[in-house]
């Protein structure tokens, strides 16, 4: 317990504190003001849409959140010192070895995926389907004021995207992860020595494909195995909606635009699924799975 | 004796307009202040309402603000090599005056920024704000999310100790296994990528962590994040008048 209160309070992790705080509650706002817009029919935005001057009104608000900014930021700066540590060591390796506390969610999914998938493929991914929300979401309703009816697919979707696998995995990265990068839960001890004793398994081995040949080369056969499964999770899922929902989904988006929502969104699945199958097994007492796909180039 | 001070022709030249509380001054107000002028004369009434907005987007600004001054302040006392970066830390917060002061608040708002830019987007996105015609605005605002990121990444390794140097180790290592670009990456080897002349070598300027990555974070840090970064923001405001101002939702289309 003492560990993980240390953690907690170290001056670096506070904003993850503040965040997971501000997170619940502005969640909470901002469901309640959906809900409040939903069963009024008209959103309350709209009732106060007439002009007031900026002056006074906006530049007071402006003033006045200055004034408590720059307050709790003298308090936060004159009561915690920023960590300065022992003097750079290129020959002292500190265990854990930790990112910044924003990068912690994409560290955790290491666990998960290899650096390429996890540091490289996934960030771009963010990124650039963070920047086609507004081309793909074509919903014309929920513009410019709090509803949960209106847009209950994109509101689910991105909260669960930012705070299930951005923010709570940051808090899992920073607040439950030890050395060696095992876990922790916040009543045990942080224990240098513990190893965890894991023989991994890939996905083709729990059916009786083994993924390397007796010369250690990779198997073929394990390959398109992994291959199948990957490429099949990506078609498959999306075509089956298609048929199984209604098919004007696709008429109203085209089939552009509901190749990338399809995509995005199967991809963010995917992650949770890599999790699963990567800890459910242990909670069986069977090998966790490391890869679903393994080739010489590249394992997924 | 303030009255006829505000006769005489400097103050006159200041403030340029009397300040008698009429609709025309109040809107003269905003007009006439090149820092105020940012905003429209008049908005919508719930555009002003905190619990709106949240205010996160302004206070993000408002802490770019408070970096950059701390941070010009810090550039006297820091200089980016191995072996200066780190004694110019510790003499910093022992020696000078109020230095742990401006240090702390650079770090902590560097902390905030990151907070208050991710609270921003969740606003944005939950009232729907970027769907037409903000949506380019939305992109611009993923950008600067980036930058930020960027900005407090680099700044992290200045410091120049055993936390820094790990976690910009850490941070780094992913560009190894960049796809194609990176030496351990996907395709990389095939591609002749070696550790000394792949992406990682390109970031780090050298095969590890080392004085020329320090060096290189540096100048991102001080002048090519931040410049464009400011960049990305002077579009994000001027974008903001130009869609119309805070969204709201458009009465003509939501019959009530
Ligand atoms: C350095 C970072 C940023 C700064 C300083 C900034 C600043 C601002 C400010 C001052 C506003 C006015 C309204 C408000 O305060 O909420 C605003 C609005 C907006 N921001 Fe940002 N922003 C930043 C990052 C972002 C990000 C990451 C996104 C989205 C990905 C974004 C998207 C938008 C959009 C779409 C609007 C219009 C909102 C509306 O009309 O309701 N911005 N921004």
């Amino acid at each position: 317990m003492s560990n993980f209160l240390a953690i907690i309070t170290k001056p670096d992790n506070i904003p993850i504190t503040l965040l997971l705080v501000g997170v619940v509650f502005f969640s909470w706002l901002a469901l309640s003001k959906g809900k409040r817009n939903d069963v009024r029919g008209t959103p309350i935005e709209a009732t106060k849409d007439d002009k007031i001057q900026v002056w006074p009104y906006l530049v007071r608000v402006e003033f006045l959140a200055t004034i408590l900014v720059l307050a709790i930021m003298v308090i936060w700066s004159v009561s915690l010192n920023a960590p300065l540590e022992a003097m750079a060591n290129k020959s002292l390796t500190p265990n854990p070895s930790k990112a910044p506390w924003y990068f912690l969610g994409l560290q955790e999914l290491l666990v998960y995926f290899d650096p390429w998938i996890a540091g490289v493929v996934l960030p771009t991914i963010i990124l650039i389907g963070l920047m086609a929300i507004p081309y793909i979401d074509i919903n014309e309703k929920g513009n410019g004021y709090y509803t949960f009816k209106d847009r209950k697919f994109a509101i689910l979707t991105f909260s669960f995207g930012f705070l299930v696998l951005w923010v709570s995995l940051i808090a899992v990265g920073t607040f439950l992860r030890g050395p060696g990068w095992n876990f922790f839960w916040p009543w045990e001890k942080w224990d240098p020595h513990y190893v965890a004793v894991l023989t991994n398994a890939d996905l083709s081995e729990y059916f009786g494909i083994p993924t390397h040949l007796p010369d250690a080369s990779v198997n073929p056969v394990a390959s398109i195995f992994g291959a199948v499964c990957v490429i099949g999770y990506y078609t498959i899922i999306p075509i089956y909606w298609l048929k199984k929902r209604n098919t004007d989904i696709l008429k109203k988006l085209g089939l552009l635009r509901y190749s990338i929502v399809a995509f995005l969104f199967v991809t963010m699945i995917g992650v949770v699924i890599k999790i699963i199958l990567r800890q459910t097994p242990l909670l069986f007492g069977l090998n966790p799975i490391k890869y679903v796909w393994v080739t010489p180039w590249f394992n997924v | 004796m303030f009255d006829s001070f505000k006769k005489t022709e400097v103050y006159k030249s200041v403030f340029r307009h009397s300040y008698q509380d009429t609709q025309r001054n109040r809107a003269l107000q905003v007009v006439d202040n090149v820092f105020l002028h940012l905003h429209p004369v008049r908005i919508a009434r719930h555009a002003a309402d905190v619990s709106y907005t949240w205010g996160m987007g302004g206070i993000s600004f408002l802490l770019f603000l408070i970096l950059t001054i701390t941070g010009i302040i810090l550039m006297f006392y820091y200089r980016p090599t191995a072996q200066y970066a780190y004694e110019d830390m510790k003499y910093l917060m022992n020696d000078v005056a109020f230095g742990p002061l401006i240090r702390n608040m650079h770090r902590w708002a560097a902390h905030a920024m990151v907070l208050t830019v991710m609270l921003h987007m969740f606003r944005v996105f939950l009232t729907g704000s970027y769907k037409p015609p903000r949506q380019f605005n939305w992109v611009v605002g993923v950008i600067l999310l980036l930058f930020t990121l960027l900005l407090s990444f680099s700044g992290y390794l200045l410091p120049w100790d055993q936390l820094s140097i790990w976690a910009v180790t850490v941070g780094t290592n992913m560009a190894r296994a960049t796809p194609l670009l990176g030496h351990e990456g996907p395709f990389g080897p095939q591609l002749g990528m070696r550790p000394d002349n792949d992406v990682r070598f390109v970031l780090l300027g050298g095969t590890e962590v080392g004085p020329p990555t320090l060096l290189r974070f540096y100048v991102g840090h001080c002048i090519f994040l931040p410049v464009i970064a400011t960049i990305f923001m002077i579009v994000h405001f001027w974008r903001i008048r130009k869609d119309g101002g805070i969204s709201g939702p458009d009465m003509n289309k939501k019959a009530a």
